[in-house]
C-alpha cells in the first residue's frame, strides 16, 4: 500500500506504508545520518512523537535486541526509510526491525528516497510533516510540551551504592542512568514536575536529563530546579543544560535544522581538544545570551560555533549540549561523567571538612 | 617557515603494494606544496602520476636504499623526511634510515608519526606489550626466531595457527596451517621473509568477524574514525583478498564504538599523528575481540576509505604531520565543515580484490593470510545487493568454470569462492549450510541469496515495470537481464526506458546530505531521485579509465588518464572520468571536473554520455579495458576520439594487420591466424617449429606461449577459451626488440626517440628490461624503424598514441606488434625525454588547431633510463618467473643516470656484488654468462647464508623446479643469460649518483 510523507512546505515523498493506517500521523520530522544506532534512536524519549527519518538506506541489518533499548518502548510517532530488514541475523537480535514496528504499531514508511527528504529538511529547516495514504498537508498545530509525554510520572530507583544520584527526568535515556549505576552509585529518578523533592533526597548530585522538544516548556519549573542547582552538584545533558542555561537567565533559540547523528565535533574551549560526540536537539543556548549571565562556555561546536556546554565559576554545575552516554554514537565524551563524580566527590569533602 | 621536504615513494608495485600509493603519495606532495613546501620525491616507480614533475619539485627515480637516499640528502640538503605516503616500503626506509643514523647526521626532522611509535605498531613484540598495558586483547600468540620455538607453541595451543614475518608487506611469507609438516616449511620461509629474523605465532581466530578502522590523530590528540569496514570473508583471509563492506553492516552499535574507542585508545597511545589503520577481529557471538594489526600509516584501505567516504586521508595526514589540527582544516568536499566532522555514508560501498589467475592457472588459488590480488574495485550503490553486483561487473573478467567440487572453493576458500556461493545458492544450498562451512554472515549470505532469487524472478516472470524496476535496483545491467529473459540487451533498454526506469546519479558528499557539498563525485543508482545536473554546457569529454591494477595493465594507464584530463583541461574542455579503481589517482574526485565511479560498460558510458551531453569519449587512455569497448560504443553511435573502430581492428586483427604491411613493404614476422584449432594444427604444418601462439584481445600476452613441438602446440591450444579465437601462429624468430612510442596526426609523427630491449625476443616487452634511449641500435636500424612507423601511421592515417614493437635479426627489422593506444612505457617515455606524448596526442584527438606535430623538436635527451621489471614472487612462489611469452611481472621500476652503465647500476643495487663473496652466486648455464659461480651444489648452496643469487636458464622441469625453491628461499633468480650480464656488468659502475628527472625545477643540478 502506499503511503507519502508531506512536508510543511508541501513537498511529498512517496512510499510503502507499513499497513492501513488509521489516520494520518503528524509530527516533527527530523532526520538522523548516523549507519548504526537505531534501535537507540526509536526508543529515545527526546525523539518523542517526532518522525524520524534515517538518512542511511539500510535499517535494521542486526535487528533489535533486549540490551539496547533506551526506553521500554518506541518513541518516536513515525519511522522514514529506504529499506527496513525483515530478518535480523545478529546473536543479540530477538526481533527483526519490522516485527518490532509492527509490534508497537508504530507507522513506517520504505521505499524512500531518504537522501532527498533529507535535503529538503536541510533546506526548509525542521518542521512539521505528516504520513498517510495520500499526500496532505499537516496542520499548522506546532506539537508543545512533550515533556509531559517523555518523561515518568513517578520517582523511581536503580542501582546500588553509597552514593546517590538525583536525575531530574525530562524523558530520560536509560544509559544515562547506566552510565551513573556503572559508576557504582544509587540513583532516583524525580520527574521536572516534582523537582522539590530533590531536597527530600538529598542526593550527592543531580543530573538534569535529556528530553524532547523546546526547552521553554519548562518555563515554570526554573525557579524551582534553579533551586537544585544552587544546591547540588550538576551535569546537565541536552535538554537539562538548556535547561540550565534558562535558569541563570540565558536564552534558547532553534536551530535549522538541529544537530542529529554520531559525528559531531566539539571543541573543548579551555583545552582546545577536540571529541566527536553524539547530538540530538533542535534548540540551542543563544552564544550571545550567555555573556549576560553568570555562566561560562565550556565546549562549542567545531563546525557552527554554537554553544555546546556551560560551565558555573564558582559552583559545580557542568553541562553538555551533545551526549557523554553515547548510545547511539561515540564514547569519545564519557569521561564528562567522571568530571561530574569529581565535583560531587569535592562538595563532599568541602561538606566534610567545613 | 617553508620546508624542503624529502618524500618517500612506495617503490614499482608488487602484490601488496599497488597504485593506492600513488593516490595517496600525490595527494601529499600537493598538500606539501599548498603549505608553499619545497618537494623532493624519490620513488623508483616511472609509471606513476606522483613522479611527474607537476607533482613533485624534483623527482629521483632512485633507489629506494639507504645508501641511495643518503646520496640524494647529500645532495639536495631537505629539512624533513616525509615517510608515511610509500607503503611499507617507505615506512621500513625510515626505520632502516634510523638506525643508520641519518636524521641526526643531517639534522632531518620526521614528519608525521615518528620512528618510535613506527616500531612500537610494526615490531610484533613491542606491539603486543603495548596492547597488554593498554589491556586490548591480542590473540595468543609468541614471537619466535626458530622452527623449534614454534613447535613448543602448537604443543601448548594447538593447531590451527597463523605465521606473521614481522616487518613484511601483505603478510609476505605468512600463511595459516593445520599440521606440523606445513608449519616447518611456513616458519622457516617466513624466517627468511622477515628482515629481523621473526615471525609471530598466533592462535588462528580464524572465523571471527573482521572489521578495520581508518583513524586520523592530530599532534593535539584530536581522534576521529573516518570510515569502519567490515569484510564479507571472516578472518582467515587476508583483508587484501577479502571482499569488503563499508560501512560495517552487521555491527550494532555497541559493537561499533566499542571498537572505534579501542582504535582510539590504540592510536593515542602509539601517539600517531596522521592516519592509521586498525584492524579487529570481532566475535560472532559474543563481545569479545581481539586487535590483528596496527598499520601507523597511509595504506591500500586508508585509499579505499578515502573513495568510500570522499574524505581524502593522505592530504588531511600530510597536514597533521605539518602540525595542523583537524579542527582547523577544512573538509575539502562540503568546504563549510571541518576535517574533524565524520563522515556520515548514504550509500554502501563493496569492494571486491582483483586477482592475477586468469593469467596464472596453475598458481594456488587459495587465499590465506598472504595478499595474492593484484588489484581492486570498487562499487557504490544504495543496495547492498546492487553494491555487490556492480563490483562483479567492474572485475572486468570473465568468470571461468568452476572446476572441481564448489563446496571446495569456499571451505578452503578461493578467489572463486563468491561465485561458488552464487552456484551453490542456485543449486538449492541453503543459506544456513553456506555459513555453517564458510561462517560468512547470514546477513551478507542473504544478499547473495536474494541476487540469485532475483534471477530466478526474472526468468520466471514477465518483465513488467515493478520486476524491471526492483532487478535494476538489485545490480543488474541491462545484458545480465536479456541473457537471463532470452532477449536481446537494445529490446531490454528499450522496454526500460518506456517504463521510464533510468539511471540516477547521486553525490558522495561525505556528510550524508545534513549539508550543502561542493563535490563532483557521482555514482550512478536506480535506487532514488536523480540529483546531478549535468555539468555547464562546454566541450565536454569523457575519459575511459582502465579499471582495477593486474598483471599487464597496471598504474601506467591511470597515468595516461590522469595527464589526458590535465590536457584537455588545458585546452578548456570540461573533462568527465569514469572507472572504478578505488586506489587511483584518476579516481580522486579532484582530478576531472566531474567522477563517475561506476562499472565501464556500455550500459553505464551510454547513460552518462546521454546525460552529460559529452562531446567526444576518449578510449585510448584507459589501456586494453577502453579500447576493448570502443567497438560496442562506437555502435551505440558515441563520438569517440580518434580512429575508428575499423582502423583499430586493422591493427589488431593480425590478418588485416599483416595484409596492411604487406602492402606498404613492412616486413613482419611469418604467421597465419586460425580459427579452430584444427586450422591452426593445419596451418602449423608449413612451418618450422618453434612457433609463438598468441590469442586475441588479451591483456598482458596472456595466454601467450612458445610451442616447441606439435604436442606442446595442442596443449596450449586446448587451455585456449573460445572467446581467445582467432588465434595467431607466428614464426618464432630470435633476434633483439625494440619499441617506440609515438604520437600521430594522421601524416606527422612524433617519436621522441628509441627503446631497446635487454632481453632477447621471445620475452614480453613488459617483463623485459629495456633502455632508454637505445644503445646499441645502429643508426640504419633506427632510421628503419623511424621509417616504419611513419608508413603504418601514414597508411591507416592513424592519429593518436601509438606504440610499435620491433624484431631485429640480423639487420632486418620486422613489426612485431602496433598497440593503437597509450601504452606502458608512454609515462617513461614522456619523463625521461621531458616531452609529454599524451598532451600532444590530446591535442591531436581534439583536432586542436594551435600546434601541430611538425613543429616539435625532437628533444635532446642527455639522460640514460633502464626500465625494469618487478616480480610479486613473494606471493606466488609456487610459480616459475621463467620470463617468456605471457607477462609475469606486476610492476616495473626506472632507474636514471648520466649513462645507461650507471644506470643499470642503480638498478642491481641491492644487490651483492658476486666477486666479493665466493658463494653469493650459483650460476646454473648452458649458455656463456659473465661472473663467477659457487662450486657448492644446489641444495647445499641454498642453506648457506651468503646465497642471494641464483642464475639458471633452463627448460627442464628440474630447473623450473630449482628456480622455485630458490625463490621460496628469498633468493634472486635471473633467468636470461642477458639480464644477468647486465647485473655483472653493472658491478663496475657507481650507483650513488643522484639524477633528478629532466624538468625538475632545478635546472642547474642537470
Amino acid at each position: 500500500m502506499q503511503g507519502f510523507l508531506t512536508l510543511q512546505e508541501g513537498q511529498s515523498f512517496k512510499g510503502q506504508a507499513s499497513g492501513q493506517w488509521q489516520k494520518p500521523v503528524e509530527g516533527e520530522v527530523v532526520f538522523f545520518t548516523g549507519m548504526t544506532g537505531y534501535q537507540e534512536v526509536l526508543t529515545d524519549p527526546s525523539y518523542k512523537g517526532q518522525i524520524v527519518v534515517f538518512t542511511y538506506p539500510l535499517i535494521g541489518n542486526y535487528g533489535i535486541n533486549e540490551d539496547d533499548s533506551e526506553s521500554g518502548s518506541p518513541q518516536v510517532g513515525g519511522v522514514v526509510m529506504m529499506h527496513c530488514a525483515e530478518e535480523a541475523y545478529h546473536y543479540q537480535a530477538t526481533s527483526s526491525l519490522k516485527d518490532y514496528l509492527t509490534k508497537w504499531n508504530v507507522p513506517f514508511l520504505t521505499e524512500v528516497d531518504t537522501r532527498e527528504v533529507t535535503k529538503s529538511i536541510r533546506s526548509e529547516g525542521t518542521c512539521q510533516a505528516v504520513m498517510a495514504h495520500e499526500s496532505i498537508q499537516p496542520s499548522d498545530t506546532k506539537t508543545v510540551g512533550q515533556i509531559y509525554l517523555a518523561s515518568k510520572s513517578q520517582v523511581t530507583t536503580h542501582g546500588k551504592g553509597k552514593q546517590h544520584i538525583a536525575v531530574i527526568d525530562f524523558g530520560y535515556k536509560e544509559s544515562i542512568v547506566d552510565q551513573l549505576v556503572e559508576r557504582g552509585v544509587s540513583v532516583s529518578v524525580v520527574p521536572f514536575t516534582h523537582a522539590q523533592k530533590v531536597h527530600e533526597l538529598q542526593p550527592d548530585g543531580v543530573v538534569l536529563s535529556n528530553g524532547p522538544g523546546d526547552p521553554k516548556d519548562a518555563t515554570k519549573h526554573l525557579s524551582e530546579i534553579k533551586g537544585v542547582l544552587e544546591q547540588f552538584p550538576t551535569l546537565g545533558i541536552c535538554f537539562g543544560h538548556q535547561v540550565i542555561a534558562l535558569a541563570y537567565g540565558a536564552d534558547t533559540k532553534k536551530l535549522a535544522f538541529g544537530h542529529r547523528g554520531a559525528n559531531h565535533p566539539v571543541k573543548d574551549v579551555q583545552t582546545g581538544r577536540v571529541f566527536i560526540t553524539s547530538q540530538n536537539h533542535n534548540y540551542v543556548v543563544d552564544d550571545e545570551s550567555v555573556a549576560n549571565t553568570v555562566l561560562e562556555v565550556s565546549f562549542s561546536h567545531v563546525n557552527d560555533g554554537s554553544v555546546e556546554g556551560l560551565m558555573h565559576p564558582s559552583k559545580p554545575i557542568l553541562s553538555a549540549q551533545f551526549h557523554p552516554e553515547a548510545n547511539p554514537g561515540p564514547e569519545d565524551a564519557l569521561w564528562l561523567f567522571d568530571e561530574f563524580f569529581t565535583s560531587v566527590n569535592s562538595k563532599k569533602g568541602v561538606q566534610i571538612y567545613a | 617557515m617553508p620546508k624542503k621536504v624529502l618524500v618517500i615513494g612506495s617503490g614499482p608495485i608488487v602484490i601488496g603494494q599497488a597504485a593506492e600509493f600513488d593516490y595517496s603519495g600525490t595527494q601529499g606532495c600537493l598538500a606539501l606544496k599548498e603549505e608553499g613546501h619545497e618537494v623532493i620525491l624519490v620513488n623508483n616507480n616511472p609509471a606513476t602520476i606522483m613522479t611527474d614533475n607537476e607533482i613533485a619539485d624534483h623527482v629521483y627515480c632512485e633507489p629506494l636504499t639507504v645508501q641511495s637516499v643518503e646520496a640524494i640528502i647529500k645532495k639536495e640538503k631537505p629539512d624533513a623526511v616525509l615517510a608515511g605516503l610509500g607503503g611499507q616500503t617507505g615506512l621500513n626506509l625510515a626505520v632502516e634510515m634510523n638506525k643508520h643514523d641519518l636524521f641526526t647526521k643531517y639534522n632531518l626532522e620526521l614528519l608525521g608519526t615518528s620512528v618510535a611509535s613506527i616500531q612500537q605498531g610494526e615490531d610484533r613484540e613491542l606491539f603486543r606489550e603495548l596492547m597488554d598495558e593498554l589491556k586490548q586483547p591480542v590473540p595468543e600468540s609468541e614471537v619466535i626466531a626458530s622452527v623449534e620455538e614454534a613447535l613448543k607453541f602448537t604443543e601448548h595451543y594447538g593447531y590451527p595457527v597463523i605465521s606473521r614475518p614481522a616487518y613484511t608487506l601483505g603478510g609476505r611469507g605468512g600463511g595459516i596451517v593445520d599440521n606440523e609438516e606445513e608449519l616447518k616449511e611456513l616458519i622457516a620461509n617466513g624466517l627468511k621473509a622477515s628482515p629481523i629474523g621473526q615471525v609471530i605465532i598466533e592462535k588462528s581466530i580464524a572465523g571471527f568477524k573482521e572489521v578495520e578502522y581508518e583513524v586520523m590523530r592530530d599532534a593535539n590528540g584530536t581522534c576521529i574514525s573516518v570510515c569502519n569496514m567490515e569484510n564479507f570473508d571472516p578472518v582467515g583471509v587476508h583483508t587484501g583478498d577479502s571482499i569488503v563492506v563499508a560501512p560495517s553492516q552487521t555491527l550494532t552499535d555497541q559493537e561499533y564504538q566499542m571498537l572505534r574507542t579501542a582504535a582510539f585508545t590504540i592510536i593515542s597511545a602509539l601517539d600517531v599523528v596522521g592516519g592509521c589503520n586498525v584492524q579487529f577481529a570481532l566475535d560472532p557471538y559474543s563481545k569479545k575481540y581481539y586487535v590483528i594489526e596496527v598499520n601507523p600509516r597511509v595504506s591500500r584501505s586508508s585509499a579505499l576509505a578515502s573513495k568510500a567516504t570522499g574524505y581524502p586521508i593522505a592530504k588531511m595526514a600530510t597536514k597533521l604531520a605539518l602540525g595542523f589540527t583537524l579542527d582547523e582544516l577544512i573538509n575539502p568536499l562540503t568546504g563549510t565543515t571541518y576535517a574533524s566532522f565524520e563522515p556520515a555514508l548514504d550509500y554502501v560501498v563493496v569492494k571486491f580484490p582483483r586477482w592475477p589467475f586468469d593469467k596464472f592457472s596453475h598458481a594456488d588459488r587459495k587465499l590465506g593470510t598472504k595478499m595474492k590480488a593484484t588489484g581492486e574495485v570498487m562499487a557504490i550503490d544504495r543496495t547492498l545487493e546492487g553494491a555487490f553486483q556492480k563490483a562483479v561487473a567492474s572485475l572486468d573478467q570473465t568468470i571461468p568454470e568452476l572446476a572441481g567440487s564448489l563446496e571446495e572453493h569456499i571451505t578452503k576458500p578461493t578467489d572463486l569462492r563468491y561465485f561458488a556461493i552464487v552456484e551453490l545458492l542456485k543449486k538449492g544450498t541453503s543459506v544456513k549450510e553456506i555459513h555453517d562451512k564458510t561462517a560468512i554472515d547470514l546477513f551478507f549470505l542473504q544478499v547473495v541469496a536474494n541476487i540469485v532469487q532475483m534471477e530466478k524472478t526474472l526468468q520466471s516472470h514477465e518483465l513488467d515495470l515493478k520486476l524491471m524496476k526492483t532487478a535494476k535496483i538489485h545490480g543488474f545491467t541491462d545484458q545480465k537481464i536479456a541473457a537471463l529473459k532470452g532477449i536481446d540487451e537494445a529490446e531490454v533498454k528499450k522496454l526500460r526506458t518506456q517504463y521510464g526506469v533510468t539511471p540516477s546519479y547521486k553525490m558522495v558528499d561525505t556528510c550524508a546530505a545534513e549539508f550543502e557539498a561542493a563535490t563532483n563525485y557521482v555514482y550512478t543508482t536506480y535506487a532514488g531521485i536523480n540529483e546531478i545536473e549535468p555539468l555547464p554546457t562546454n566541450k565536454k569529454a569523457l575519459i575511459i579509465g582502465s579499471g582495477p591494477i593486474r598483471i599487464g595493465q597496471g598504474v601506467e594507464f591511470d597515468y595516461s588518464a590522469v595527464k589526458a584530463i590535465q590536457s584537455l583541461q588545458k585546452l578548456g574542455w570540461t573533462t568527465v572520468m569514469i572507472n572504478n579503481n578505488p586506489e587511483t589517482v584518476s579516481t580522486d574526485y579532484t582530478t576531472a571536473d566531474r567522477l563517475y565511479f561506476d562499472p565501464i560498460n556500455k550500459e553505464v558510458i551510454e547513460s552518462i554520455v546521454e546525460h552529460e551531453g559529452i562531446d567526444l569519449v576518449f578510449t585510448q587512455f584507459g589501456g586494453q579495458t577502453a579500447i576493448n569497448i570502443a567497438e560496442e560504443l562506437a555502435e551505440a553511435d558515441i563520438p569517440l576520439a580518434g580512429v575508428s573502430v575499423d582502423t583499430i581492428e586493422q591493427l589488431e586483427d593480425r590478418e588485416q594487420f599483416y595484409s596492411v604491411l604487406q602492402s606498404i613493404d613492412v616486413p613482419h614476422i611469418p604467421g597465419e591466424m586460425c580459427h579452430t584449432m584444427r586450422e591452426a594444427l593445419e596451418a602449423a604444418e608449413s612451418y618450422q617449429y618453434p612457433l609463438l601462439c598468441r590469442p586475441s584481445y588479451v591483456i598482458g600476452g596472456q595466454g601467450m606461449v612458445k610451442v616447441e613441438n606439435e604436442e606442446q602446440l595442442k596443449a596450449a591450444l586446448e587451455q585456449t577459451d573460445a572467446r581467445h579465437y582467432p588465434i595467431v601462429l607466428d614464426q618464432f624468430m630470435t633476434g633483439s626488440e625494440a619499441e617506440v612510442d609515438l604520437a600521430a596526426d594522421g601524416k606527422n609523427v612524433f617519436i621522441p626517440e628509441i627503446m631497446e630491449h635487454v632481453e632477447p625476443a621471445g620475452v614480453h616487452s613488459g617483463d623485459s628490461m629495456a633502455l632508454f634511449p637505445s644503445q646499441s641500435l645502429s643508426s640504419a636500424v633506427k632510421a628503419k624503424i623511424k621509417e616504419y612507423a611513419q608508413k603504418i601511421v601514414q597508411k591507416v592515417n592513424y592519429q593518436g598514441l601509438m606504440n610499435i614493437q620491433f624484431l631485429i635479426a640480423e639487420d632486418t627489422v620486422y613489426v612485431l606488434e602496433v598497440n593503437p593506444r597509450a601504452s606502458r612505457t608512454v609515462p617513461i617515455i614522456s619523463k625521461v625525454s621531458d616531452v609529454s606524448l599524451i598532451d600532444l596526442a590530446v591535442k591531436v584527438l581534439v583536432k586542436d588547431q594551435v600546434s601541430s606535430l611538425k613543429d616539435i623538436a625532437q628533444p635532446l635527451i642527455q639522460k640514460a633510463a633502464v626500465k625494469y621489471p618487478l616480480f610479486s614472487s613473494h606471493a606466488l612462489p609456487e610459480l616459475d618467473h621463467k620470463l617468456g611469452a605471457n607477462m609475469l611481472s606486476t610492476g616495473e621500476g626506472m632507474c636514471l643516470a648520466d649513462t645507461a652503465d650507471e644506470a643499470m647500476a642503480k638498478v642491481f643495487e641491492h644487490l651483492p656484488n658476486l666477486y666479493e663473496n665466493e658463494h653469493a652466486c650459483l650460476i646454473e648455464s648452458t649458455r656463456f654468462v659473465k661472473g663467477q659461480s659457487s662450486d657448492v651444489k644446489f641444495t647445499e648452496w641454498l642453506e648457506l647464508k651468503e646465497a642471494k643469487v641464483y642464475m639458471n636458464d633452463g627448460n627442464k622441469e628440474e630447473d623450473s623446479l630449482k628456480r622455485i625453491q630458490a625463490l621460496k628461499a628469498g633468493v634472486t633468480v635471473f633467468t636470461q643469460a642477458t639480464t644477468f650480464n647486465a647485473y655483472v656488468d653493472s658491478l663496475a659502475y657507481d650507483p650513488y649518483q643522484p639524477t633528478p628527472l629532466p624538468g625538475s625545477k632545478e635546472k642547474e643540478c642537470v
